[in-house]
């Protein structure tokens, strides 16, 4: 009880709490994050300039993770028909194996690898002569036992260092092979700064090597392609049913439960939709280039923002059937959503979170609190870049630094026979005359109320000092985040994996998602963090039973 | 099936690894490194490293863990991560305030050959680190040894701290190996009972089983202090519980500060249970008092009574090399079978040790070190079993096969309790031997025909 009221009663300015956050680093960390401690001013179509995207502090304890985890773990990991190996000492494979949850149906073919872990298990001996031959005998082996589509190799740290060349490996067992396509991923874990150069990694690979590979025209008439969409706790088959029931054919989700195929056949949908800005934009950019596919912004999460999205994909299609069958789920689904934000209301209106996920939960899932009358007063993202809070229109002015200058970018031209404009000019001009906005993404700047406080790399200390300063309801972050915050009273939800549960994208995914937070912030347990001796100390000398 | 693709015939396989069992030697050096009192691990390394620790640790755990990271870039892996880890010292020491680092390397520092020690000297000679504290370190390459053999470089780091006044302090060492805090908790509530004054280390006690009160201490109340540590190199002698885990700090306490050392197995079962409590006894020159007695008894007393069940079931094992020892010992004590039997750690002298304990039983075991959970699935296909004991991903294995399955070992990601309650000593042996009879007696009501359903049993 006393933990509950108390909240209520703290105030802070925004000023303050940075001051605070800032004040026990020694002066040259103190510097780098008062640049990445951002008081929003959400002012129109501009926001003050974030730093974001650099390196982390040695010694300050962080809660990013590294190339492999984000190219192997993030993006490859979901993947179903794939055998991913990791070419590296046991580790990295064994700490990347189930561990995200991602969840996986094997379908008709029967083929699913996503319950094992393949490694070649580097010993000393190989660090010192080399690993390659090591590898070539591992790939060699996961042929023969599966016989798998396609094997993919994931570097580790040392693989850089002592000079494996996996490109080679790889392209000199798919010729032997004939029948499986391999290929590899130079994601060591040093590169880069965060996760996100892994994404880039891991997506450049999958474009150059799979995307455009099947010609074979897909059945359906409204194809897209859902960007972004990790299929945690089942958001993918959520948001799957409800392009399903709308006559939206989803041609490939990169990558959740994806498949080899899926990968392939990309290039033959119409439409590219996003979801996690982050992680993809850049193979919108690039499908566009190379065939010719339009790419928009979507959001599932959030029931508003799925109907928003599933309108603007109608939009785009310009179908009049396609644009009633869209409305008549969304008028279907939604009266179930609505009475369970109705409920959910009478207790969580009012109350607070802060949001520090990924590079685009801390923005996506606002929508969410938003429904249930929950204020954002702090995010930040802990791989993103610069465009991801302030908008893409700051792509252009940004800077290579040394460690983004490592991550490949593809030259991409029009494929000479598979390029083909899905809209003509004049129809693209008229969609957008009419407000239809392509390739655009404001960023989560624009979205937060003025003097809440954005956040770039929150970390651990500065993570419980703004709990302590800023008392929010609930606090959302990873795994790692999670026990420390809730130590001190305060309900965490884990935005990266869940916890447990989900979906909770769509509309079935926001009604869980209602629940859940309503479970957490209105939990019993928070009640109990002192025993009643601890309560009134004083003792009365009188027996308990007079 | 979730693991439908593994086939039951056997092939030869000398460069992959599928399933393993073993993971790499940071994570054991970090666990080793919270039974510290007021100490910060460190990874020396790229982030990633740290951050996949720190979350395996947390999702076995369910409590925070805190532990920092060099963080090193592609230049610090070509030029050296000696600034990253002088910056880390000032930040860490400055900001979070910890009596100690202990730090350890990964595959990617030791490939560049980068050298602690030095690095160390330095910081103390530009007087960059902190007066009265203190930092320990381990040499832990991912691409040798195991989590286990990591676990144990850092305990035989800890041994750095130790210091020899010539004047003994009566008290034993007991290097407890990689168990749970719940464990170590008994350990030393069975070295008190016993009447031996012990200094336990590590000690994740009070560190990984921390209350929820509405206050979050980056460093808890327990752990093994500074103070304990440096007292060990006056010791009348050291136990050490694990060859794997815990016998090189053992020896490197005798060879620095002559202390005599004893390796015994972890004391998990009755047998290994009974050399502990024997060798307790005799270190100390004290008689075991009743109430472990008592205990014992009460041992004896639920495998008498329920003997019937485990009378010659199969039973199949993964896990780490000193607690599969015990626990092959503990089930053969019983009249179970251990038919397979695998870690992922290497050491050739864990399958002879293996292979001695199962000697008179009336068929060859599997055994193999350096092997892995596909392994083990395989000849679980050819040689059906009735248990399962290893940890959370062996869950795969019982649900295609339809094995009861016990959790025991690293990591435990889907069920609590481990570090609660313990699993060494006879009241952990109780805890064990009731599990290993709940699943199978729900099998037994599970597969019973209604004729043979019975209500006792």
């Amino acid at each position: 009880m006393a933990t509950t009221t108390k909240k209520k009663l703290v105030q802070w300015d925004p000023t303050d709490v940075k001051a605070e956050l800032l004040k026990k680093y020694p002066p040259k960390v103190a510097r780098k994050r008062a640049k990445q401690i951002m008081i929003n001013e959400a002012l129109e179509n501009e926001t003050p300039e974030i730093m974001a995207n650099v390196r982390t502090i040695p010694g300050i304890i962080t809660m990013r993770g590294c190339t492999y985890a984000g190219c192997k773990g993030v993006i490859m990991g979901p993947t179903r028909d794939i055998v991913n190996i990791t070419h590296g000492p046991i580790g990295c494979g064994f700490y990347s194996w189930l561990t995200r949850r991602n969840q996986t149906d094997a379908g008709p073919d029967g083929e699913n690898y996503m319950t094992y872990c393949f490694s070649t298990d580097m010993q000393d001996q190989d660090i010192i002569f080399g690993g390659e031959k090591k590898l070539r005998k591992a790939v060699r082996e996961a042929y023969d036992l599966f016989h798998p589509k396609s094997i993919a190799i994931f570097a580790t740290c040392p693989v850089g260092l002592i000079g494996d060349d996996i490109h080679a490996v790889a392209a000199q067992m798919k010729e032997e092979f004939g029948d499986c396509n391999v290929y590899a991923f130079s994601c060591e874990g040093y590169k880069g700064v965060s996760q996100s150069a892994g994404h880039h990694i891991a997506n450049n690979q999958v474009f150059r090597h799979l995307v455009g590979l099947n010609d074979e025209e897909k059945p359906g008439k409204f194809k897209i392609n859902l960007l972004g969409e990790y299929n945690i706790g089942g958001d993918g088959f959520e948001i799957d049913r409800i392009l399903k029931k709308c006559g939206i054919t989803n041609i490939s989700t990169f990558s959740g439960n994806s498949t080899y195929d899926q990968f392939c056949s990309a290039h033959t949908a119409d439409l590219n939709c996003v979801m996690c800005h982050r992680s993809i934009n850049y193979v919108a950019d690039m499908m566009e280039e190379k065939f010719g596919i339009p790419w928009i912004k979507v959001n599932f999460i959030g029931a508003e923002a799925t109907a928003k999205s599933l309108r603007k994909i109608a939009e785009y299609f310009g179908d009049k059937k396609l644009i009633d069958t869209v409305e008549k789920v969304i008028a279907e689904e939604m009266p179930a959503v609505a009475a369970v934000a109705e409920d959910v209301k009478s207790r969580t209106a009012g109350k607070t979170a802060m949001l520090f996920v990924g590079g685009s939960r801390a923005h996506h899932y606002q929508e969410l609190f938003t429904e249930m009358g929950m204020k954002t007063i702090s995010a930040g993202y802990e791989f993103a870049h610069r465009d991801d809070y302030e908008g893409r229109q700051v792509i252009p002015s940004l800077v290579l630094d040394a460690d983004s200058r490592n991550i490949e970018e593809l030259e991409v031209e029009a494929d000479p026979t598979r390029f083909k404009p899905r809209k003509s000019a004049k129809d693209l001009e008229k969609l957008e005359k009419a407000g239809f906005q392509f390739k655009h993404y404001d960023g989560l700047n624009p979205d937060m109320d003025k003097g809440t406080l954005i956040i770039d790399d929150l970390n651990q200390y500065e993570a419980e000092k703004l709990v302590e300063l800023m008392q929010p309801d609930i606090f959302c972050a990873g795994i790692k985040e999670k026990f420390s915050i809730q130590k001190l009273g305060v309900p965490m939800k884990q935005l990266h994996s869940y916890d447990s549960g989900g979906p909770y994208a769509g509309f079935k995914g926001a009604i869980n998602f209602y629940q859940e937070i309503d479970r957490l912030v209105g939990s019993k347990v928070w009640s109990y963090m002192k025993a009643p001796w601890q309560e009134n100390p004083q003792l009365s000398g009188t027996y308990v039973w007079e | 099936m979730l693991l439908r693709h593994t086939p039951k015939e056997i092939s030869e396989r000398s460069a992959l690894t599928i399933n393993p069992a073993k993971t790499c030697q940071p994570i054991g050096a970090m666990y080793a490194a919270l039974g510290i009192h007021g100490c910060l691990p460190h990874s020396h390394g790229s982030q990633g490293c740290c951050a996949y620790h720190r979350s395996t640790l947390t999702r076995h755990y369910k409590e925070p863990i805190s532990a920092a990271t060099s963080s090193f870039t592609e230049g610090a892996s070509v030029f050296g991560g000696q600034a990253n880890m002088m910056q880390a010292i000032s930040n860490i020491f400055a900001v979070y305030e910890p009596e100690i680092i202990a730090v350890h390397t990964t595959c990617l520092s030791e490939t560049i050959g980068e050298d602690l020690k030095q690095i160390r000297k330095k910081a103390i000679t530009e007087g960059k680190f902190p007066k009265g504290k203190y930092m320990i370190s381990a040499s832990t390459p991912s691409y040798v040894g195991s989590h286990v053999t990591g676990f144990a470089n850092m305990v035989t780091a800890m041994t750095e701290l130790a210091e020899s006044t010539g004047k003994k302090n009566g008290k034993v060492n007991i290097i407890p190996g990689w168990v749970e805090p719940a464990d170590m908790e008994e350990i030393k509530r069975l070295a008190a009972l016993v009447g031996v004054k012990s200094i336990l280390f590590p000690d994740t006690s009070g560190v990984l089983n921390g209350p929820l009160s509405g206050e979050y201490k980056m460093f808890p109340d327990g752990g093994t202090t500074i103070a304990e540590l440096k007292a060990t190199g006056d010791a009348v002698g050291t136990l050490a519980l694990g060859e794997w885990c815990s016998a090189d700090a053992a020896r490197e306490l005798d060879k620095k500060h002559k202390v005599p050392c004893k390796v015994l197995d972890m004391p998990f079962g009755l047998k290994a249970t009974d050399r502990f409590i024997d060798a307790l006894r005799t270190v100390a020159g004290v008689t075991v008092p009743d109430e472990i007695g008592l205990e014992r008894g009460q041992l004896v007393d639920l495998i008498s009574d329920m003997h019937q069940y485990l009378y010659h079931k199969k039973v199949a094992l993964v896990g780490d090399p000193d607690q599969l020892i015990s626990m092959t010992e503990f089930l053969v004590s019983m009249d179970m079978y251990p038919v397979h039997i695998v870690t992922g750690t290497p050491g050739k002298k864990f399958e002879r040790r293996i292979k001695e304990l199962t000697a008179g039983l009336p068929y060859q075991v599997n055994v193999k070190a350096k092997g892995d959970m596909f392994m083990l699935h395989q000849w679980i296909k050819n040689e059906p079993v009735d248990l399962l004991i290893g940890n959370t991903y062996c869950k795969y294995i019982a649900r295609d096969e339809d094995i009861p399955f016990v959790r025991w070992g690293f990591p435990i990601l889907d069920r609590q309790g481990h570090q609660y309650f313990p699993t060494v000593g006879y009241k952990g042996a109780l805890r064990l031997l009731e599990k290993i009879l709940t699943v199978l007696l729900d099998r037994k009501d599970r597969d019973s025909p209604e004729q043979t359903f019975e209500l006792v049993l």
